[in-house]
């Protein structure tokens, strides 16, 4: 029975709509459900970080005086190229098939699928982080797990690519997506690099200096709250048409 | 069902949709005709909350767009001519994707029903990039009935399918609609609208030009499609 209104009209009857985190659960279920069946995303990744931190290697030869300095920079120049690759090729996989629409045709908050696509990108970079990372230690000789440095990889990644997924978003959008990404990405996201890349260098110093440290940290908490509430406010806007 | 009213849609200078009205009942079948460029698909996407008016009103099951799109979502399906579906997900993951973004109590259930209604439950764990078009746009369909919508939009779905594929579609929207729902169909295909829809009407010059009921047509859709198109 449906309900009646004041003027004697019939109301429809409400349906079931999933919640914010239903919703984003669903949407990080499909990327890396998708992604378990065709191992294209991570797969790509990887090998893009393996031959970067090769060339670096050996283009670089560090003396072990210098390489403390040089490795974070190293480091996040990876997870960015990589990273890039990453976001490209899960937008695209909304693109192709019309999927994006099918999304957006579902009864739930558009910000709860911003968040789903986030967090499953944040996943995929974290996995790769993971696995970079001891070969990373291996070749450049440096004891790469320390707390403090997988926090600051952890804080980098989050903003990377809360911004990342935002402008994925709109570059999908585009017939010249492949390179626009990269073109807006990186200028937006060069606080975040350089913060990484300085909290990073300090934590890989053998004495760290936490009040040399903090305020990097800080920066990277600052932009990583920003960014996340600037997408929750327009990704609504720039899916629209 | 569905209510437009004065509907304009502009693309920066160009206007596509110049006030349209269009009034659907419940349970009717119209076919939306029109030839290319005629705004067929811009009024579906706003039909179905994809895209904003730039003027008018939009009401869709007793709830108004824009401001309450998450109810009128609830209520509709749209098939286009992209299959909306992921490739590297199995056909049954695909539906308990959408299932889940609908809140659907019971998919397992839902799930397999709607796998048998589009004959492809022995296809349910085979990913969807090894289907062929026909397959996905049956497939296409069941995703959108999935959440037993009242309203079902569909935007050219015989774009690309070969005989027995559009027979098999042709079957599907039968059933589909002999269970009361209100249907909405863009086509180029006058043949197969006019075995299908209880209503034609025909979009030119970005307004409804002409509008009649099967019955009024006296079986000759083509002249009545080449008058209107004429003014």
């Amino acid at each position: 029975m449906e309900p009646r209104l004041k003027s004697g009209k019939t109301a429809p009857a409400q349906r079931p709509q999933p919640g914010f985190v239903q919703t984003l659960f669903a949407v990080v279920w499909k990327d890396l459900t998708a992604e378990m069946r065709s191992r294209e995303l991570l797969s790509a990744m990887l090998v893009f970080a393996l031959l970067v931190i090769f060339i670096f290697n050996f283009a670089l030869e560090l003396a072990p005086s210098v390489r403390s300095e040089v490795t974070a920079g190293v480091l996040w120049v990876t997870f960015t190229f990589a990273g890039t690759l990453g976001l490209n090729r899960s937008m695209a996989m909304e693109k192709d098939r019309g999927c994006l629409d099918g999304l957006l045709l579902a009864p739930v908050e558009r910000s709860a699928i911003y968040f789903g696509k986030a967090v499953g990108n944040l996943t995929f970079i974290l996995i790769m982080a993971a696995i970079i990372l001891p070969l990373y230690a291996l070749f450049y000789g440096i004891n790469v797990f320390r707390p403090g440095l997988l926090l600051v990889i952890l804080l980098g990644s989050v903003g990377y690519t809360a911004i990342g997924t935002l402008l994925a978003t709109m570059a999908v959008q585009t017939r010249t997506r492949d390179v626009l990404l990269p073109i807006l990405l990186f200028p937006i996201t060069l606080p975040v690099l350089i913060a990484s890349v300085k909290a990073s260098s300090g934590f890989l110093e053998k004495a760290p200096d936490l009040s040399a440290i903090l305020p990097w940290l800080n920066f990277l908490i600052a932009y990583d709250i920003i960014f996340i509430a600037l997408a929750f406010m327009f990704f609504d806007y720039l899916v629209e048409e | 069902m569905i209510y437009a009213r004065k509907l304009v849609k502009r693309f920066g200078t160009k206007t596509v949709l110049r006030g349209i009205d269009f009034h659907v009942e419940r349970g009717e079948f119209v076919a939306l005709l029109g030839s290319n460029g005629a705004g067929k698909t811009t009024f579906l996407r706003i039909l179905a909350s994809l895209s904003r008016p730039s003027l008018g009103e939009v009401r869709l099951a007793g709830y108004s767009l824009p401001h309450q799109a998450a109810q009128v979502r609830a209520r509709l399906g749209f098939v286009s001519h992209q299959p909306l579906l992921y490739g590297d997900l199995s056909a049954e993951d695909n539906l308990r994707f959408y299932a889940r973004m609908y809140g659907l109590r019971k998919p397992e259930a839902r799930i397999a029903e709607v796998l048998d209604l589009t004959g492809l439950r022995v296809h349910r764990r085979e990913p969807v990039r090894t289907f062929s078009r026909g397959m996905q746009q049956r497939l296409s369909l069941g995703r959108a009935i999935l959440h037993d919508p009242d309203i079902l939009l569909f935007d050219e779905p015989y774009t690309g399918l070969d005989q027995d594929a559009a027979l098999m579609l042709d079957d599907l929207l039968a059933k589909i609609s002999a269970q009361g729902r209100t249907i909405v169909m863009t086509s180029h295909d006058l043949a197969r609208t006019e075995s299908l829809a209880t209503r034609f009407d025909i979009l030119a010059r970005g307004v409804i030009s002409a509008s009649a009921r099967r019955g009024e047509l006296g079986g000759n859709l083509l002249d009545f499609y080449k008058k209107a198109l004429a003014g």
